[in-house]
């Protein structure tokens, strides 16, 4: 993975002297709550229902033991003993305190992290497909173009008051597992008939109050042009996004008002100015950022040991094997998934205890690398098979074996009421009791792949949109209720906003909601057809006969 | 007398700013809102100096050539969040090849300066209720940058992977 130089390192140790300083002129009363609102936004401050949020980045959900080990240490020693992972790939600690967040800052910067661009109207944590440089259907590797984005991201000076946040994801598989298409802007890597890749680029996709699907704008840009063509779309969106009012600032409005062949254009006026410039890639700048993330080092076809006899004689470590590893482009080799949705446990979370344990499994069994993916779980990339079930006893013994990856109980979830101020309703024990309903794995497995995706207010912080099934709360006359929409879904050529049911219900009725459209689909469902699959066959009202029966 | 920072010192400043409603002074040094200064309607003759500034929603053209016989443009941060002047900086200095003084002005404030003079900015009219001395003070708050700009005209990879 990416490892700082003197400069990278100068700057993340500057940008502590310097939120220390802003932090304290705030303490002091020097600047003003409006002044202070979006400097320590830039350093991922929020200031929530019961204490100040820290969210650390995670580029690219890359990270390595030490770093999660510092993690663990600051759970522990500024926090409650536990931290929670995002769908953007970073993780939030809920219980600092102003005040420290400082010191935090500096102990995340000898580790070589930072909490920059974690939020506010800037450019924010560039995602990318969990299984990058591993995945056997990869064009090519996403994550050099991740940090070369992130570098030029990370304070441009241009884009640091924008009208609203603005977030790029690339994906460099065929199999869309980042869901571009739903980012501010999504980079597709295609290789053409010469074999030379480029970049498809999307813009304009977004989820919130207005999902939007993001629209092509430009095809196969040469890959060298990658900065400069982004610095086009963001000078037109700093430009000409609207500032009037904050839920219709986001570029996806720009782009649908303007229409995209008119966006289109004014990038490439501005583009004109730009193109060929100094912040144009060259191929030495292009191999320096791949040199980054060359493939561990791999033994050749290891012997699979007892594997194929322990998977035969242990039903829950085949449980696990089926569900929580993925196929390795290199023989011999998996990746592992952790599941952080075990029922009873708010999605995302682990405790500090945890943290270590993940960091010494990730040094033993997995060349002391993680990631975390935007399902919020976290992945041992590299991890033989050989090893697998010592990796899995372990896992097991410390609640981070459950084998439901990709199952309807692995939600992707916000915080939700319980600890954030935007929040219309909690997400976190509605989502517990939808895990207690389906808790018969085998029933589980039966139903197959199923993305629910749940968040606690219009902002869309758990994907709703694109959830297979998609909750949300609202607020009606101050009483949570929650909306229920069916058939989205992620994808690049098949993606889809779901669609909501009918009207919001209250909380006790959303497991038997849940599992009343459950059944629906396992009585029409044709042999091997995925749940969003029928959904789309068949359509909407026999779901809705039965929820509102 | 008012005071700026021009070119990393603390300078008085006699560039009198006229709003877009505002009266016109008898003489002496002017800023002209853009609009009126295009409009070709005031009798420059009458003043000892022709500055221009610009709203924050100004869009360059054609017309903005002009501009670049000024001794100074300025361009408004009506509120230091909205960050359209970033925008107007650049391409004035990159696409119309200013090269004479650009003064932010309006909610300018220190915290702010580093990334303005990024983009091109060498005068900044720092809000009055605020330390200008400060505000000098914590201009560079960092010694690195990764992005090519007017301060810096290669970016960082340049210099560390080429």
């Amino acid at each position: 993975m990416y490892k700082y130089d003197d400069f990278d390192q100068k700057l993340v140790d500057e940008r502590v002297i310097q939120f220390r300083d802003q932090t304290q002129r705030y303490l002091d009363g020097k600047l003003a709550d409006t002044e202070y609102l979006p400097l320590r936004l830039q350093n991922g401050i929020y200031i929530q229902k019961h204490a100040p949020m820290l969210r650390v980045a995670i580029p690219y959900g890359m990270l390595n033991s030490i770093q999660m080990r510092k993690l663990a240490h600051i759970a522990r020693t500024y926090d409650k003993n536990y931290a929670h992972f995002t769908t953007r790939q970073n993780v939030q600690f809920n219980w600092p305190e102003l005040k420290d967040t400082p010191d935090i800052l500096a102990e995340l910067a000898t580790v070589q992290m930072h909490a920059i661009q974690t939020s506010g109207n800037c450019i924010r944590n560039t995602t990318t497909d969990q299984f990058a440089g591993i995945a056997g259907d990869e064009v090519t590797d996403p994550r050099p173009w991740c940090e070369i984005v992130r570098q030029w991201s990370t304070f441009h000076p241009e884009f640091a008051f924008l009208p609203r946040k603005f977030k790029i994801a690339i994906s460099g598989t065929t199999e869309d597992r980042a869901a571009i298409r739903f980012h501010d802007v999504g980079l597709q890597l295609v290789k053409n008939e010469q074999g030379e890749i480029g970049f498809d680029v999307y813009v304009g996709g977004g989820l919130g109050r207005t999902p939007l699907i993001g629209e092509l704008v430009k095809q196969n840009l040469a890959p060298q042009h990658l900065l400069t063509y982004l610095e086009a779309i963001l000078r037109v969106y700093n430009q000409f996004g609207r500032r009037d009012n904050k839920y219709k600032a986001r570029i996806k409005i720009l782009v649908k008002a303007l229409g995209v062949e008119a966006f289109a254009e004014r990038v490439a006026a501005e583009w004109q100015y730009l193109v060929d410039s100094p912040s144009t890639l060259t191929d030495k700048v292009i191999n320096k950022a791949a040199s980054f993330f060359l493939d561990p080092a791999y033994e050749a076809n290891p012997s699979e040991g007892d594997f194929a006899q322990q998977r035969a004689d242990n039903k829950a470590f085949s449980r696990f094997v089926t569900n929580n590893t993925t196929a390795h482009k290199q023989a011999g080799y998996v990746a592992v998934t952790l599941s952080l949705k075990k029922t009873g446990v708010p999605p995302g979370d682990v405790t500090d205890a945890q943290m270590d344990l993940i960091a010494d499994l990730a040094d033993q069994y997995s060349f002391g690398e993680l990631r975390i993916s935007h399902h919020q779980n976290v992945i041992l990339a590299d991890v033989k098979k050989s090893e697998l079930y010592a990796l899995w006893q372990a896992l097991e013994a410390n609640g981070l074996a459950t084998p439901n990856i990709g199952k309807l109980t692995d939600m992707i979830c916000c915080p939700g009421g319980d600890f954030c101020g935007l929040a219309n309703a909690k997400s976190i024990p509605v989502a517990a009791a939808i895990q207690e309903r389906f808790d018969d794995l085998d029933y589980l497995y039966d139903l197959g792949e199923i993305e629910l995706n749940f968040s606690g207010c219009m902002n869309a912080c758990g994907h709703h949109h694109i959830g297979n099934i998609g909750l949300l709360g609202v607020d009606r006359k101050g009483e949570e209720f929650y909306q229920l929409s069916l058939g989205g879904r992620a994808g690049r050529d098949e993606a889809n906003v779901g669609k909501i049911l009918g009207p919001s219900l209250k909380q006790e009725l959303i497991p038997d909601a849940i599992e009343k459209v459950i059944k629906v689909y396992v009585e029409n469902r044709l042999d091997g057809e995925l749940f969003v699959d029928t959904y789309h066959r068949i359509g909407q009202e026999k779901f809705k006969e039965r929820v509102y029966a | 007398m008012p005071n700026i920072i021009l070119n990393g010192q603390i300078v008085d400043d006699n560039w009198q700013l006229v709003s877009l409603d505002g009266e016109l002074p008898a003489g002496g040094k002017v800023l002209l809102p853009y609009p009126l200064w295009l409009s070709g309607e005031v009798d420059i003759s009458a003043f000892e100096a022709i500055g221009v500034w610009l709203p924050n929603d100004t869009v360059l053209d054609e017309q903005a050539k002009a501009l670049d016989a000024l001794p100074v443009i300025a361009v408004d941060f009506p509120v230091f969040s909205d960050g359209r002047g970033y925008t107007l900086a650049r391409q004035l200095r990159e696409r119309f090849n200013f090269k004479a003084e650009l003064r932010a002005i309006g909610d300018v404030l220190q915290d702010q300066l580093f990334f303005m003079h990024r983009c091109g900015f060498n005068s900044f009219a720092v809000r009055a209720d605020r330390s200008i001395e400060e505000a000098l003070a914590a201009m560079k708050p960092f010694s690195v940058s990764y992005q090519a700009a007017l301060d810096q005209p290669q970016p960082l990879f340049a210099q560390r992977w080429a």
